[in-house]
């Protein structure tokens, strides 16, 4: 069963998302990586770079492949996940603390509203199953 | 069984059971991981041993007075030369040179050879070599793929496992040899060969006993343990085959790849009389093939992956067959075709990554050697 922690928005990209005030930390959840596999690489976006909801922001791989990861909502880098280059492996065993991926400062507040909560992410898990 | 159903080798149930991913391999149900997943994999077996179920291998029967030189016409290497006991790497390949498959060609007597080919081109090849096939050829061909399960158990405690559960003298069993004893007691075709760049050995026997033979080399081999062996899924079999630069079928070979563009000219033997292809490989090695199958690792972040286009001067000029992180060197790798005066180790190329040119080397391969 894959862990969904209670206090975390969550995309149906597989995404989770921590808010605090209009900054919003981005990782990618137990469900996601599971199924990645051994992540061996993540590719992130620079401070500064703004993005619209749901754009493209860089790319995790396994050793099989790679997969895009797309922002849940829209707004400006503050902060990248610099770890991630020495031990893209965190995403795997701490995908929620040490393995999250970026902050934004986001354009729109509101929009983390309409994230799912971990219940609702936990139905979309078992309904896609 | 409906055709969209997908086949399933005698182990299936056990590959469940560890926990296998399972994925739809060229129309196997086949394990691409494990629980430990790919890189654990990988690393166990380059530092202890790793099993492989390959029982989706493709297996034909070549039997009667005609059998060698009726394999001779169909393959590139030289069949006269092999004796008793000896197993060889070689190609079938078209009229144009192109590959058919690879296969491994086995010597079992005078009148009887055995060719294990690749699984999902198992019916191709076994209708290529029928299509070939006359009773001019004073020869029988069966497909026997069904009656072979097929285990292979690699690294360098493979020896050591795999001696506990047969009286085959295993160490007089050379590279590229093998030899008919018994396996726990079963029946078996012990051969030491494999597709990881590391010693062992793959064994064939009687699809009935494959979870005896499976369970019993998890045991002997300490699975479980800190450094037991593990099963290994496709996904570890081709980073191993990688880091090794063996070539794989539908990448780094096909129907339009003749052996001299992938480097296989050691198998392709022009001189020991005629073969399918024989004329158009002639030609080739004679003006030189214009694209040759090259190793190069990252030098620069960035995963090159099958089909990625290469530069050179900016100017496209080939591409990538196969890509991936190489978990025991811990390099990015791959190969690719590039023009043969590009080949050389210390080349610089770059390879297109989603749109962005990132730096390579063409380097030596194989990328792995084992110290022996």
């Amino acid at each position: 069963m894959s862990n969904i922690p209670e206090n975390l928005r969550y995309s149906k990209d597989h995404e989770w998302i921590a808010v605090d005030g209009d900054v919003a930390t981005i990782g990618i959840t137990d469900y996601a990586q599971h199924s990645l596999g051994d992540v061996v690489y993540v590719d992130l976006p620079r401070v500064g770079d703004k993005f619209d909801t749901h754009e493209s922001f860089g790319s995790v791989e396994s050793v099989k492949a790679v997969s895009e990861i797309f922002t849940p909502l829209g707004g400006e880098i503050t902060e990248v996940n610099d770890g991630l280059n020495d031990t893209p492996e965190s995403v795997n065993s701490d995908p929620y603390s040490a393995g999250w991926m970026i902050k934004m400062k986001m354009a729109n507040s509101g929009e983390a509203d309409a994230l799912l909560s971990a219940a609702e992410y936990e139905e979309y898990l078992e309904a896609s199953a | 069984m409906s055709e969209n159903e997908l086949k399933r080798t005698p182990l299936n149930d056990a590959h469940r059971a560890l926990g296998g991913k399972m994925v739809d391999f060229g129309g196997w149900d086949m394990p691409v991981q494990y629980k430990a997943g790919v890189i654990d994999e990988h690393l166990r077996c380059r530092t202890s041993s790793g099993l492989f179920d390959v029982s989706h291998m493709g297996e034909i029967w070549v039997v009667g007075p005609g059998a060698i030189s009726f394999v001779n016409r169909i393959t590139t290497n030289d069949v006269t030369k092999l004796v008793e006991g000896q197993a060889q790497y070689s190609a079938l390949t078209n009229e144009k040179g192109g590959i058919v498959d690879d296969l491994l060609v086995y010597r079992f007597g005078e009148e009887k050879l055995l060719l294990v080919v690749n699984a999902g081109t198992t019916e191709k090849d076994f209708a290529w070599i029928s299509s070939h096939h006359s009773a001019a050829d004073n020869c029988t061909i069966e497909n026997a793929s069904a009656k072979f399960c097929q285990i292979a158990v690699q690294g360098p405690n493979a020896l050591k496992i795999l001696q506990q559960i047969t009286e085959t003298p295993l160490e007089a069993i050379s590279y590229y040899h093998f030899s008919e004893g018994k396996v726990d007691g079963v029946d078996a075709i012990i051969s030491r060969t494999g597709y990881t760049g590391e010693d062992g050995f793959e064994v064939y026997a009687d699809p009935k006993f494959a979870e005896q033979l499976w369970n019993k080399f998890l045991a002997l081999g300490g699975f479980g343990d800190g450094d037991g062996i593990l099963p290994c899924g496709l996904a570890a079999r081709n980073t191993l085959r990688l880091e090794a630069a063996m070539s794989l079928y539908g990448h780094e070979l096909g129907d339009d790849i003749t052996p001299y563009e992938a480097n296989l000219g050691w198998i392709t033997k022009l001189a020991k009389g005629d073969f399918i292809g024989r004329q158009a490989l002639a030609e080739q090695k004679e003006a030189g093939p214009k694209r040759k199958l090259a190793g190069f690792e990252m030098t620069e972040p960035g995963i090159a992956r099958d089909g990625f286009d290469v530069y050179v001067n900016d100017e496209k000029c080939g591409v990538v067959t196969s890509g991936s992180p190489a978990p025991y060197l811990k390099k990015n790798i791959g190969l690719a075709f590039l023009p043969p005066a590009f080949t050389t180790a210390g080349q610089e190329i770059k390879i297109d990554i989603r749109g962005r040119k990132v730096a390579a080397v063409v380097v030596p391969t194989p990328f792995y050697k084992r110290r022996k």
